[in-house]
């Protein structure tokens, strides 16, 4: 029955792996601005683009 | 709006801002524009290969306001860029700018690619949702100054002021909430999952051992739900007790430690399993409620004070040579210079040129006000027309505006004086659980006294008012979110439950109950003929003049001819030849030559502009504020609940006409200042009536700010609106009623919703009283009366919005 022991920390683990990502993402203000990255993301083409036809 | 809708197929449209041409004669690249200032912008972006601004949205440009050269003059004044700029370190720099303007996905494009037309830009990104472009720049390769004027030229002009670095704390705040939930939401769901061995009875299976692994494994999730998520209640409540009221989180403080600590006891002592699963659920789901709650619009500021809309700087003459200083430097006796559109900042003489001054923003009114040298001109204004120079004889915050700022009113803390709900309830509650717990106890003593501690804690837990504290974030932030769906935009949640409480509503007249844009124009005198009217139209075109403004915009479906010779005279009319006739606009005098209006003109409040066509004299138009439409039913409506006032700075002249509207003659009060509007709530307010004011200008601020709850009625929401609690699109003014009666009806449904509660407390509180509850029972029980407290407020709320015409 060992075993669960080993598996109830490896799962706590796990799971607080992903608060300290949360916290980061909270941290690094990526929930500040919830709607501008949305539009951004769909800019980020354009300038490779841009710079093949310049060629 | 309509100008877009027009329906003759001929009319063509700006490449860059899709205003109507009003002729054909912009034009670049077969591209047509409505003035120089779009041509320019679309010359700018062109050149720098960025004409993919056009292709993200349809028609996305902003015209540019026409600029002088010294408006941002003062940005190169090193104690200015300090307050402006958020760092530098001599080399580089960062600067954040408010540019309200920005409102498409092509502005964040642009925005975000400054780089390519300043190469000086290292670095610039957008927030839209708060309307901020944050920018960082080499000082050797370019200045603050000059990416202002970038951003201006594009029409972008940039919203600086010294009260725009304040806003950080809130933004702090909502860090910590979620901190605090992504903490609590970890230790929910890890709890509840050592826990499963407990609800399904599996303990007694396995190993002794594992349960108390698993005791002790909660604990230590549940340490940082106690000490650090909650935080927040305790000190709350805290607060509260020093001001002697026991507000909500009193008993939910209760119910947290006797959760806390009875789970503790019992798992030291290897008695039971704890709660400590309903703890951690019980504060993650009451901050859930918080976050929701905290919705704020954040683009929109409700904390504006002249500071805001005043500039930072102003030009000042000295022997002749101008110098641009902060406006904190200026003293009495300096002479300042206003150009076009610039706003005087501070009380003083005009000492030369011709005073036009716009009070829209003071007073609501827009036609401008002449003013002749030697005049006193009061602070607010915008000048309109030629450059001006005055001598100031007041301190900027010693003002007849100003001043109203010096008001006590303005230093207090901003707390409302009504008592909330939640409060309210909060008191009676906890009295009532603390009694029933202290029954409970009482009647087991004799017993056991483990079984009364037990019934204690028990009675204590189940009646933790969670589904209250859910209900009222969830219902309130709900009706907010309705609000603003329906362009009614208000400061906080606690709003909602301030207007429920209005009894008498104050109006303010120029700009709330009357349109401050929109005229109503009539045309006595001989009938004019199509050929007439475009002449007329085509005159009007060439001024800037408000009044000449609504002229042109209020004749329709003429045709514009080439005026040759315009001429303006400021302070009395302009006239203009066509290839067609000439035409005369402007004040009587100078359109007729005799002075002085014959006709008696006491019964209306309008300006009159004559009119002369070929040298004949035609007739006037008067020109006059038109009140909103609906504003007879609205007001109709309110007066069956509220006690209706009305205060005006204008004189009485409309006295008569509002009598229609207001039935009580002693309440409507004219010729009031900014201080005496201020004064008037505070009386009311001394009479026990809760007041709601509603207004729009900067002359309300003071009577905006003493209400128990101040609407602001704004044009356009991205612009000034003074310091309030909400604000409402003019065009929804008609709905005040209806959002009066929705936030009426959200204390309703809170009262169900707390009633609903009730019922599954009843329920578990029979269990508790045996002394048979189990930690189960709360791990269940707690999450579904949360839940369904919360669905059954969000959706009768929507529903009852829905029926009220509420989108």
């Amino acid at each position: 029955m060992s075993v669960v022991v080993v598996l109830i920390g490896v799962s706590v683990l796990v799971a607080a792996s992903f608060l300290v990502a949360f916290l980061w993402a909270v941290k690094t203000g990526q929930f500040e601005d919830k709607y501008t990255p949305s539009v951004r993301i769909l800019f980020d083409d354009d300038k490779k683009k841009e710079e093949k036809k310049n060629n | 709006m309509d100008k877009k809708e027009a329906n003759t197929p001929t009319e063509i449209l700006c490449y860059h801002c899709g205003d109507v041409c009003r002729d054909e004669t912009v034009r670049k690249d077969d591209k047509f524009f409505c003035c120089t200032g779009c041509k320019m912008v679309y010359e700018i972006l062109n050149e720098n290969d960025m004409c993919r601004y056009y292709d993200l949205g349809e028609k996305p440009g902003i015209s540019p306001a026409v600029r002088n050269k010294t408006k941002y003059e003062f940005l190169g004044d090193e104690q200015v860029k300090k307050q402006v700029l958020s760092f530098t370190d001599g080399r580089n720099s960062a600067v954040t700018f408010l540019v309200p303007q920005m409102h498409c996905s092509s502005c964040i494009w642009l925005l975000e690619n400054m780089n390519r037309l300043d190469a000086g830009i290292t670095y610039s990104r957008v927030d839209f949702p708060k309307k901020k472009v944050t920018i960082k720049y080499r000082e050797e390769n370019t200045s603050l100054k000059k990416i202002a004027e970038l951003l201006d030229s594009l029409g972008y002009e940039p919203s600086i002021n010294l009260d725009a670095t304040e806003k950080k704390v809130k933004s702090d705040h909502l860090k910590k909430l979620y901190y605090k939930i992504g903490i609590a939401g970890f230790a929910f769901g890890n709890i509840m999952l050592l826990s499963f061995p407990e609800y399904l009875g599996l303990e007694k299976l396995a190993d002794p051992g594992f349960h108390k692994l698993f005791g002790w494994l909660n604990l230590a999730l549940s340490l940082p739900v106690f000490f650090y998520s909650s935080s927040e209640y305790y000190l709350s409540a805290w607060k509260g007790l020093r001001n002697k009221v026991i507000n909500i989180d009193f008993p939910l403080f209760l119910g947290i430690l006797v959760l806390f600590v009875r789970s503790l006891y019992e798992i030291i002592l290897q008695t039971g399993a704890g709660y400590m699963d309903s703890m951690a659920g019980l504060v993650f789901l009451l901050l859930v409620g918080k976050v929701f709650q905290s919705k704020t619009y954040e683009s929109m500021n409700f904390e504006r004070t002249y500071k805001s809309y005043f500039p930072l700087s102003v030009t000042v003459s000295k022997g002749g040579e101008e110098t641009t200083i902060p406006l904190s430097r200026l003293n009495i006796g300096d002479r300042i210079i206003i150009r076009n559109n610039e706003i005087i900042p501070v009380d003083s003489i005009l000492f030369r040129g011709d005073g036009n001054i716009d009070y829209s923003f003071v007073t609501g009114e827009s036609s401008p006000v002449q003013k002749v040298l030697g005049e006193i001109i009061f602070a607010g204004g915008r000048q309109t027309g030629s450059l001006i120079e005055l001598e100031v004889i007041k301190n900027v915050s010693q003002s007849y505006l100003t001043a109203l700022w010096n008001n006590d009113t303005f230093k207090k803390e901003n707390e409302s004086r009504l008592q909330t709900f939640s409060n309210v309830v909060g008191k009676y509650f906890t009295l009532f659980t603390v009694i029933l717990a202290l029954v409970g106890a009482a009647y087991w003593l004799p017993e056991s006294g483990d079984k009364a501690l037990n019934v204690f804690t028990a009675i204590l837990i189940v009646t933790c008012p969670c589904a209250l504290a859910l209900a009222i974030p969830f219902t309130f932030g709900n009706i907010m979110r309705i609000f603003g769906r329906n362009n009614f935009y208000i400061k906080n949640t606690f709003v909602v439950e301030y207007l429920s409480k209005a009894g008498s509503i104050v109006f303010d007249k120029t700009g709330t109950l009357t349109h401050s844009k929109q005229a109503e124009i009539k045309f006595s005198g001989l009938p004019l003929s199509a050929h007439d009217l475009s002449l007329v139209k085509s005159v009007a075109r060439q001024s800037t003049h408000p009044l000449s403004r609504k002229l042109y915009d209020h004749i329709s479906n003429a045709k514009l001819l080439k005026v040759i010779d315009f001429k303006e005279f400021t302070g009395k009319g302009i006239s203009g030849k066509t290839e067609e006739g000439t035409a005369k606009l402007g004040s009587e005098e100078f359109v007729t030559g005799i002075h002085g209006r014959t006709e008696d003109f006491s019964q209306d409040n309008s300006s009159r502009v004559y009119i002369a066509v070929n040298g004949d004299y035609r007739g006037y138009f008067s020109i006059s504020n038109s009140y909103r439409e609906g504003l007879e039913k609205t007001i109709e409506e309110l007066e069956k609940n509220y006690d209706l006032h009305l205060l005006s700075g204008d004189n009485e002249s409309e006295r008569q006409y509002l009598n229609k509207y207001f039935k009580d003659p002693l309440q409507m009060y004219f010729k009031q200042s900014p201080e005496n509007k201020l004064k008037y709530i505070k009386a009311l307010q001394n009479e026990g009536l809760s007041v709601m004011m509603v207004g729009d200008g900067l002359n309300d601020a003071g009577a905006l700010k003493q209400s128990d709850v101040g609407i602001s009625i704004s044009e356009d929401v991205a612009n000034f609106s003074p310091a309030c609690d909400g604000i409402l699109e003019s065009v929804n003014f008609s709905r005040l009623p209806d959002i009066l009666k929705l936030s009426k009806s959200s204390i309703k449904i809170i009262i169900t919703s707390f009633a609903i509660s009730f019922i599954y407390n009843i329920i578990v509180l029979g269990i508790a009283f045996e002394g048979l509850f189990k930690p189960i029972i709360a791990a269940i029980l707690m999450p579904v009366s949360s839940i369904s407290v919360v669905l059954f407020s969000v959706l009768l709320s929507n529903f009852v919005a829905k029926r009220r015409g509420f989108k």
